[in-house]
């Protein structure tokens, strides 16, 4: 009745981690690296900030995980899982739990705490908050048949399934401990991770040692780990300069980037990568004139996206033209098709032309004036503001930026007090269905600050969901696509961040993906001195 | 005190709940794109957020009554531990200062006002002049630079308190002490300089040189301690703005300050931490303004006996 979907990726499992051998891992040592955010809680299931999951990670499993050695960051293999199936009928995924699993208590972890998990997280009980429950929508039930098969039912088939049991955020907890108390784990840790807890100094650190007991014999590597927080750039990239940290692995700006090669040279190692965020431009449909779909459509022509990206990728953290998906990655427009949607073509003159008209047909006189409200964030937010600027001036668009700092930025955008804003949208897989939720209608999607409906693309946001062949799905997310950015101009997009670590030379077995959600449980990290 | 203290408390309130955002929108529709507005609402229920203003008001204040500051609306964790966590070392980083501040000021107050109009007045001017004109946070990382491209050598980025490595911790603390120090005594010099010279010219200063008097007598019986009231009230106060002002300097020098957790709590719209630090700073003010108050009578006795 069922196909086996996954043998190969099983046996990767029971391999992992495949490092990339370039020399032999060596044992001990401390990391330490710099995180710019604190965790609020140490609940990863109800928390949204990468701030929790670069100290927490480590004293966690999750079910599955995204290869640390894939630089795409989409292989997805098991952590817990030691091997799964799926249905025929792309209902029921089967997992395997491995065997000799404990939790840093010394329970023993079973699939009873996988189902606990994930019930946490998909059927949170009153008075629970689960941040991505809203992502589960597919899931129908999970159950625990024995102590090492877990079994998800889903309503209908998600393509993106396994993307979503493999999310960095969804810790496998302690059944136990979720049974006595829902919200412990906000102030407790109890992980099956490589490293154990040792202590949290509010505002200070994370303080982790080597698990001695971690699933997979050997690992991890070092003896421990300290994350160290610190909310200024110019020190953290100090820290690292002064040998006081080895990396931070959120990213760091071009800037940074040369400042620390110039300073260290061979001492310092850099790796860099598309980043799966960005910035993206919502014009509120609720406002006049940007409710008529000329007037979203010019601002998106205005733009020369490819002068955009050469210009501000020296100074700030983006870099790549894309579309609604991470340039290089599976349903990711190619380069040349790219340039057919209005605002990627190469001809920007023509562009800007087509712009004018559009605005004049919409009766948008010249000279009318705007604002553009935008985070009070210094990379990439205001350099992207300050250019959209200038791109619409070109076409006689005068538009006023106003900075708004980032904790009132939510609730003027959520309540809709602008005209137009930058926004922005983080993934910690390239998956369509994690990347493209935001830009379904209004009334389904909470964050759609645009405030626009739009059934044609919610369906095709839902056939694409559900398109079990990749090649469908790829077609589905282009038409997609073509709707937001091109015929109704939705949203406008403007570049791909692009991430920049730079870490000291002696850190090894950290490999960059496109997110800065994952990859951070550190077992195959190791200090070459 | 009390009058004071409870319009600050009011004050503060009305404040933080003027501004837009809340904690649960910043916490949650951050960077996800799936937190729903049900989830927002259940936790605003949570955390007591939906309730009248009337009531969380009463309920902060029947807290405070009890010396219980609630608990963190951002981290969870109860208040007086958030603080108490930061509160060595701001004090630390403070005493620091001040002290370095007294050290400069004293001696170079005295000497610029005895040595009036010479070059050591003028060069006395200069420095303070310049430690005006120069930001702490700046010449902090001015120092650090300099440590970094001199000797490749950063002071430690984590707080270790002085009873488990003394010389760790001098070692992260005298940096920020040195640049606030410095700054602080730009102020106290100046105003110490002025103090001086309007002391030498008083009649009973005059008339103990005419006695005869031994001049350094003169000076530091007669002169000096008059000289210090303005002086110590500058001082009082500098150090009462030190324990929670050091936003800028605090980041600089990756401390865990109060300053640092001040802005934060603001910026994370943490209502009842802001409003625990405002009154901790405002308390801190008054208990400050009543020492100088003590200090000026053992300082001068027309205000003890009047």
């Amino acid at each position: 009745m069922r196909r086996i979907a996954a043998a190969l990726l099983a046996l990767l499992v029971l391999g992992l981690p495949p490092a990339r051998a370039d020399e032999e891992p060596r044992r001990g040592g401390e990391l330490v690296f710099v995180v710019p955010s604190e965790p609020p809680s140490y609940d990863a299931h109800r928390e949204e900030t990468f701030g929790l999951i670069h100290p927490l990670a480590p004293f966690y499993s999750l079910l599955l995980r995204i290869d640390p050695t894939d630089p795409k960051g989409a292989r997805i293999v098991g952590d817990v899982a030691e091997s799964w199936t799926e249905s025929r009928d792309h209902l029921t995924y089967t997992f395997k739990i491995r065997r000799g699993l404990t939790v840093h208590d010394g329970q023993p972890l079973t699939a009873r705490d996988v189902k606990a998990s994930y019930d946490h997280i998909i059927f949170p009980g009153p008075g629970v908050t689960s941040s991505r429950k809203g992502a589960y929508v597919a899931f129908e039930s999970v159950t625990a048949p024995d102590d090492r098969t877990v079994v998800f039912r889903l309503r209908w088939p998600a393509a993106a399934a396994q993307a979503l049991l493999a999310s960095p955020w969804n810790f496998i907890y302690s059944a136990g401990k979720l049974a006595e108390d829902p919200h412990w784990y906000e102030t407790h840790i109890n992980g099956s991770g490589p490293f154990v807890f040792v202590e949290h100094v509010r505002g200070s650190h994370i303080l982790g040692r080597r698990n001695p007991r971690y699933g997979y014999p050997g690992l991890p590597y070092l003896d421990g780990f300290r994350a160290t927080f610190v909310k200024s750039d110019s020190a953290q990239i100090a820290a690292i300069r002064g040998g006081r940290a080895m990396a931070q692995f959120r990213g760091v700006s071009p800037g940074e980037r040369e400042q620390l090669q110039k300073a260290l040279g061979a001492e310092v190692r850099v790796q860099e990568s598309p980043w799966d965020c960005a910035n993206w431009i919502a014009m509120n449909h609720d406002r006049k004139p940007f409710d008529d779909r000329r007037v979203r459509r010019a601002l998106t022509l205005a733009i020369d996206r490819y002068e955009m990206a050469s210009a501000l990728s020296k100074i700030t953290i983006v870099r790549d033209v894309a579309g609604v998906q991470v340039p290089g990655t599976e349903y990711a427009t190619p380069p040349a098709a790219l340039e057919t949607i209005a605002g990627y073509g190469r001809d920007i003159a023509r562009s800007r032309a087509e712009a004018r008209r559009l605005l004049r047909e919409a009766g948008v006189a010249e000279g009318f004036r705007f604002t553009l409200k935008n985070r009070g964030i210094a990379h990439p937010y205001e350099p992207i503001g300050v250019y959209l600027i200038d791109q619409w001036r070109r076409v006689g668009l005068d538009v006023t930026q106003e900075i708004i700092e980032p904790a009132a930025y939510f609730s003027t955008i959520r309540a809709g007090d602008f005209e137009v804003a930058v926004d922005f949208q983080c993934g910690y897989l390239v998956e369509p269905d994690l990347d493209l939720y935001k830009f379904q209608s209004a009334d389904v999607s909470d964050a759609n600050y645009a405030r626009y409906r739009d059934p044609v693309l919610d369906d095709l946001y839902r056939q694409q969901s559900r398109a079990t062949d990749k090649a469908a799905r790829a077609r589905i997310v282009r038409a997609f696509e073509r709707r937001l950015v091109d015929e109704e101009a939705h949203y406008l997009m403007t570049l791909q961040w692009h991430r920049i670590i730079a870490q000291r030379r002696q850190l090894r077995g950290w490999y960059i993906t496109p997110s800065h959600y994952v990859n951070q449980q550190l077992d195959t990290v190791w200090l070459s001195e | 005190m009390l009058p004071t203290l409870a319009g600050v408390a009011v004050l503060v309130f009305v404040l933080m709940r003027v501004l837009p955002g809340d904690v649960v929108e910043l916490r949650f529709a951050g960077e996800s794109s799936f937190a729903s507005k049900a989830a927002l609402d259940l936790e605003r229920r949570r955390l007591g957020l939906d309730a009248p203003l009337w009531r969380q008001f009463a309920r902060w204040i029947g807290g405070l009554v009890r010396l219980d500051f609630g608990r963190s609306l951002w981290t969870g964790g109860p208040i007086s531990r958030e603080i108490a966590l930061r509160f060595q070392l701001s004090l630390e980083v403070a005493v620091l200062a001040t002290a370095v501040a007294v050290l400069l000021a004293v001696p170079l107050g005295l000497v610029a006002a005895v040595r009036q109009d010479t070059w050591v007045d003028y060069a006395v001017r200069l420095f303070s002049i310049a430690g005006l004109a120069v930001p702490s946070f700046w010449l902090g990382i001015l120092l650090i630079l300099g440590l970094l491209v001199a000797f490749g050598w950063l002071p430690p980025i984590e707080f270790t308190p002085v009873y488990v490595s003394p010389w760790r911790n001098l070692a992260q603390l005298v940096w920020p002490a040195l640049a606030v120090g410095y700054r602080y005594s730009a102020v106290a010099t100046r105003m110490m300089r002025s103090a001086m010279l309007e002391v030498l010219r008083e009649d009973y200063v005059r008339t103990a040189r005419a006695k005869g008097l031994w001049p350094r007598l003169v000076l530091w019986r007669h002169a000096v301690r008059n000289a210090m009231l303005p002086v110590f009230t500058v001082i009082v106060l500098e150090f009462a703005f030190l324990i929670g002002g050091l936003v800028v300097t605090e980041q600089v020098f990756n401390l865990n300050g109060l300053g640092l957790l001040f802005v934060e709590s603001i910026a994370h719209r943490d209502y009842t931490l802001t409003q625990a630090l405002v009154l901790l700073v405002a308390v801190i003010t008054v208990l400050a303004n009543f020492v100088a108050d003590l200090v000026y009578a053992w300082l001068d006795p027309r205000i003890r006996y009047a």
